[in-house]
């Protein structure tokens, strides 16, 4: 009898089960599971489309040492159906790979690499793909020239069964004078341009790469965003990964593959800051140790068991290694943010400011804020970037806004209720090798506490230099207040004077507006005076607080161990 | 003060003073003294509340004060002006004449007559002059009845002649105005409430003891404390006050034998410190038997005064003490009326005989 259930209903077997197992590709669990990518509505898909093209061709050019010069068009078809065409001035793609970059899902030369850049997994632009074959059928086309005089045409899809290109036309068009790489999809999509749109990425990008012209030809008419500055931000440098950010699972997978032939080699070489020192102690920690009962520094990588690579892990956290390099970091710096803010914004005030690199679960990172307040600017926005990538969606998880909600912006002059309710712009840029993200559609920076920390301290900073401005206008406020004032009430006294005393009114009424001018440039004058003096003595404070740190390396070694806390925390969750 | 003193000179000294400091380029500044709790002190010896020697200047640039400061001036002009037309105007007429618009502005001189008001007092203060002599008349409040005959103004008045409304005490009972020609009374009472006043006036209470009879109707206005001040003064009368049984009402008692804390500079004038304080009291519905039904329990507002009224310096005497903390015990009040349980009568025929027989009063 087989065996049945409370309901009655016959119990299947593994072998019954087995029929329906085998593997998924992972272009067919995208095909399922668009939202995950972002592509969960159709404002939304346009919007990503265009900025995975928008981020590539951003990429390449740096990576070139190009500027960049972007051009976007979104052309509506019919209904709900657009073209849309990404277009940049990049070094181009050589030919064999181009069918690889766009027709494999998780495809690319980011993902193994630890630098700064916008993409991360060679996700995106296959999805754009995925997404537009799936809602029209239509293949994209890429035209890509490296600047040889010979342009390659494809027109191509995804093969989303086997993950690979499926190339339906290829051809090459000689003798033309170009370089770069366009892209065109035909997708379904719905064309808005509200506070998390297409224009407002265009918009928000051009504040963040402001050495880049974006020319944007929208179904409404174009927009033009022109560069600000003629120089590139510092290039990032690729390192290799801390051991600080180091799991199990990776580390094992790292020892199946690497070169070295030791497993001290296998740390110095694989990971930044180990030298063979920190290799010893870490091993000997781990409790690996040979048959004369010293650390095991010279087991073959492919020898070291399960057991052993948790013990390595655990040791990593007991050991004190130096914070890795910086320099893999490109922050635009200060002169760009505010170059940038002040192009597309036109406020009347504005400042920004960068923190030095700081370090999160091994990777090291860097917050810069701008704020820019007053002018054209009429009310309050809060804008995200990440590696130069503006955030527009789940402003609510994002590191970025916790913190800006956890301000206590009146301190400084800012009305506010959680978040600042004054016509300001508070721009914040987190560039990292590795940024957070809380999923994979990029939306969002995870709250580690540290970031939490360096951006509430950016703030604290920026707004510092907003309230200084504010308290100075408020003061020339305060002043024409006091100025009116005393000329309102003038005329009145003085005709009162004139009926107590007999003196002519208009004589009386003269001399006190002259004392309450000379009253006020005398308090103008005692005001400048004092903000001077409290200039300096904030200078003073300042540099004594930079060199009290520059004193303290023990300090310093606090705040690693404090991250290397941070990092396992993070792990658990 | 004199009664020769010159309120007009006074006012033109004012001006003349501020009109220096002007041509001196310096503040326009006008000292006042301050009117406030902690500028006041009790005077055990005289028995009077009195204003400290703290000075406030009000100048003209300082924001906070140069409206206040236009208007202290304006007062002043147009009082002079009163005082050369020889009349007499009521203080609401002063804010009437006081308000226009300011010229480019919505906004006015004076927007409400509670913004004109206490700037006569800041000017009486500052020149140390009474705001009848600056020629202000407040509305009429209080009535007198029994045995005396007052000269108002050249006519002769005959208080135990008024029927059944009394004769009401003008604003101005200064001597120019007001003199005593005759009395026979032997004592006067102060009652708070105008109803339990008509009561002992339909009585002929003032008869039958004779004595004079007067009402503040509530809190009094300062011609019925001056009148007061003068009858016990000029007639040596001896005076006793009859006030509900709560914080209020003992406060009233206050003002009129100390004087208060807002016209302190008037202490002398206005306050009476050998007033007696007849009832009620909380103790006195045992005395009488008065039914507990007709008490009042106290509410949250009388416990915080009664409780602050302990700490006044001039609520120290033992037996003040305890009678506050004999309310706050037993936790009620009772108002005047309450003595009508007894019988409508009860007050003029019972207790008011009964009280000042025993001499049962409060210091």
């Amino acid at each position: 009898m087989p065996e049945e259930n409370t309901a009655n209903e016959k119990v299947k077997t593994a072998k019954m089960l087995a029929k329906d197992q085998r593997a998924i590709s992972v272009s067919e669990f995208f095909e399922k599971n668009r939202h995950l990518l972002g592509y969960d509505n159709k404002i939304k898909a346009l919007l990503m489309i265009v900025k995975e093209g928008v981020d590539n061709g951003l990429d390449a050019t740096e990576d070139a040492r190009i500027l960049p010069d972007i051009y976007i068009k979104i052309e509506e078809l019919e209904k709900e159906k657009y073209k849309i065409v990404i277009k940049d001035n990049g070094p181009g793609i050589v030919r064999r790979q181009i069918p690889k970059i766009f027709g494999i899902l998780l495809y690319g030369s980011k993902f193994h690499k630890l630098k700064q850049t916008r993409g991360q997994q060679g996700l995106g632009i296959s999805c754009g793909v995925l997404y537009s074959q799936l809602t029209t059928g239509q293949p994209i086309e890429v035209i890509s020239s490296t600047g040889d005089g010979k342009m390659h045409r494809y027109k191509l899809k995804i093969d989303v069964k086997k993950n690979e290109p499926k190339i339906l036309e290829e051809d090459v068009v000689e003798g033309k004078e170009w370089r770069g790489v366009q892209i065109s999809f035909v997708c379904e999509g719905l064309y808005r341009e509200h506070k998390q749109s297409v224009l407002e990425y265009v918009k928000q990008t051009a504040i963040s790469n402001p050495y880049a012209n974006i020319i944007f030809d929208s179904p409404t008419g174009r927009f033009e965003f022109k560069r600000g500055v003629e120089t590139l931000p510092r290039e990032s440098k690729e390192i290799k990964p801390h051991l600080y950010g180091v799991e199990v699972g990776i580390l094992s997978r790292m020892l199946h593959d690497t070169k070295a032939r030791t497993l001290s080699g296998f740390l110095t070489s694989e990971f930044t800051r180990v030298g063979k020192l920190s290799a010893k102690q870490i091993v000997e920690k781990a409790d690996i140790l040979n048959d004369k009962g010293e650390p095991d520094v010279m087991i073959s990588p492919r020898k070291v068991s399960e057991d052993q690579i948790v013990s390595i892990v655990k040791a990593i956290k007991e050991t004190k290694l130096t914070r890795p390099p910086t320099d893999c970091l490109s922050p635009l710096g200060g002169e760009l943010i505010e170059k940038g803010l002040k192009k597309e914004l036109n406020p009347e005030f504005v400042a920004a400011i960068c923190r030095p690199p700081a370090v999160y679960r091994g990777w090291p990172f860097e917050i810069e804020v701008g704020i820019a307040y007053g002018g054209s600017i009429t009310e309050p926005k809060f804008m995200r970037f990440a590696n130069r990538v503006p955030l527009l969606y789940q402003a609510g998880d994002c590191a970025i806004t916790k913190s800006i909600i956890g301000m206590d912006w009146r301190r400084y002059g800012i009305n506010s209720e959680k978040l600042p309710t004054d016509p300001v712009v508070i721009f914040v840029h987190m560039c990292s090798v590795w940024v957070p993200f809380t999923s994979e559609s990029k939306e969002a920076i995870a709250s580690y506490p540290v970031i939490i920390k360096e951006i509430k301290l950016a703030l604290q900073e920026c707004a510092r230099k907003l309230s200084i401005y504010l308290s100075g206008v408020r003061r020339a406020q305060y002043q024409a207040e006091r100025r009116s004032i005393f000329e309102r009430y003038a005329h009145e006294t003085a005709v009162a004077l004139n009926e107590l005393t007999g003196e002519p009114t208009e004589k009386i009424e003269a001399k006190i507006k002259d004392i309450a001018e000379k009253n006020i440039k005398t308090i103008e004058l005692s005001e400048q005076v004092a903000e001077r003096l409290a200039k300096e003595k904030r200078e003073k404070e300042e540099n004594a607080e930079k060199q009290k740190e520059s004193e303290k390396p023990e300090a310093k070694e606090e705040n690693k161990k404090e991250e290397a806390k941070e990092g396992e925390e993070a792990k658990k969750e | 003060m004199p009664v020769t003193e010159n309120p007009d000179k006074k006012l033109k000294e004012l001006g003349k003073n501020t009109l220096k400091q002007i041509e001196k380029e310096k503040n326009p500044d006008i000292e006042l003294p301050i009117r406030v709790l902690s500028n006041i002190y009790f005077d055990e010896k005289s028995g009077l509340v009195r204003l400290g020697d703290k000075i406030s200047h009000r100048t003209y640039l300082n924001v906070a004060h140069t409206r206040k400061f236009m208007q202290t001036l304006m007062v002043a002009a147009e009082c002079k002006k009163i005082i050369d037309q020889d009349v007499t105007t009521s203080i609401r007429d002063l804010y009437y004449a006081l308000k226009r618009t300011i010229p480019g502005t919505k906004e006015n001189t004076v927007e409400y007559q509670g913004e004109s008001d206490p700037i006569i007092e800041d000017l009486e203060a500052a020149l140390d002059t009474l705001r009848e002599r600056l020629h202000l008349q407040a509305d009429r409040k209080g009535y007198v009845a029994g045995p005396i005959v007052v000269n108002d103004a050249g006519d002769r008045i005959n208080c135990a002649k008024m029927g059944s409304s009394g004769w009401a005490i003008p604003s101005n009972v200064e001597p120019e105005v007001i003199t005593f020609e005759k009395c026979t009374a032997d004592f006067l009472i102060v009652v708070e409430k105008d109803a339990i006043w008509q009561r002992l006036n339909q009585d002929k209470f003032w008869k039958k003891y004779n004595c004079l009879i007067l009402t503040g109707k509530g809190q009094p206005a300062r011609g019925c404390r001056r009148l007061i001040n003068r009858m016990h003064k000029e007639l040596k009368l001896p005076v006793y006050v009859m006030t509900d049984a709560d914080a209020w009402g003992y406060y009233i008692y206050s003002v009129i034998k100390q004087g208060s804390i807002n016209l302190s500079f008037l202490s002398d004038r206005l306050g009476t410190p050998s007033a007696k304080f007849i009832g009620l009291t909380t103790r006195d519905v045992a005395k009488f038997g008065i039914p507990k039904n007709v008490t009042i329990k106290l509410n949250k507002g009388d416990i915080k005064r009664a409780n602050e009224m302990l700490k006044y310096i001039w609520f120290k005497p033992k037996e003040w003490q305890d009678e506050l903390k004999h309310m706050l015990e037993v936790g009620y009040k009772l108002e005047l009326e309450a003595l009508s349980a007894k019988g409508i009568k009860y007050i003029s025929e019972k207790y008011l005989p009964q009280k000042i027989k025993d001499k049962d009063f409060l210091p």
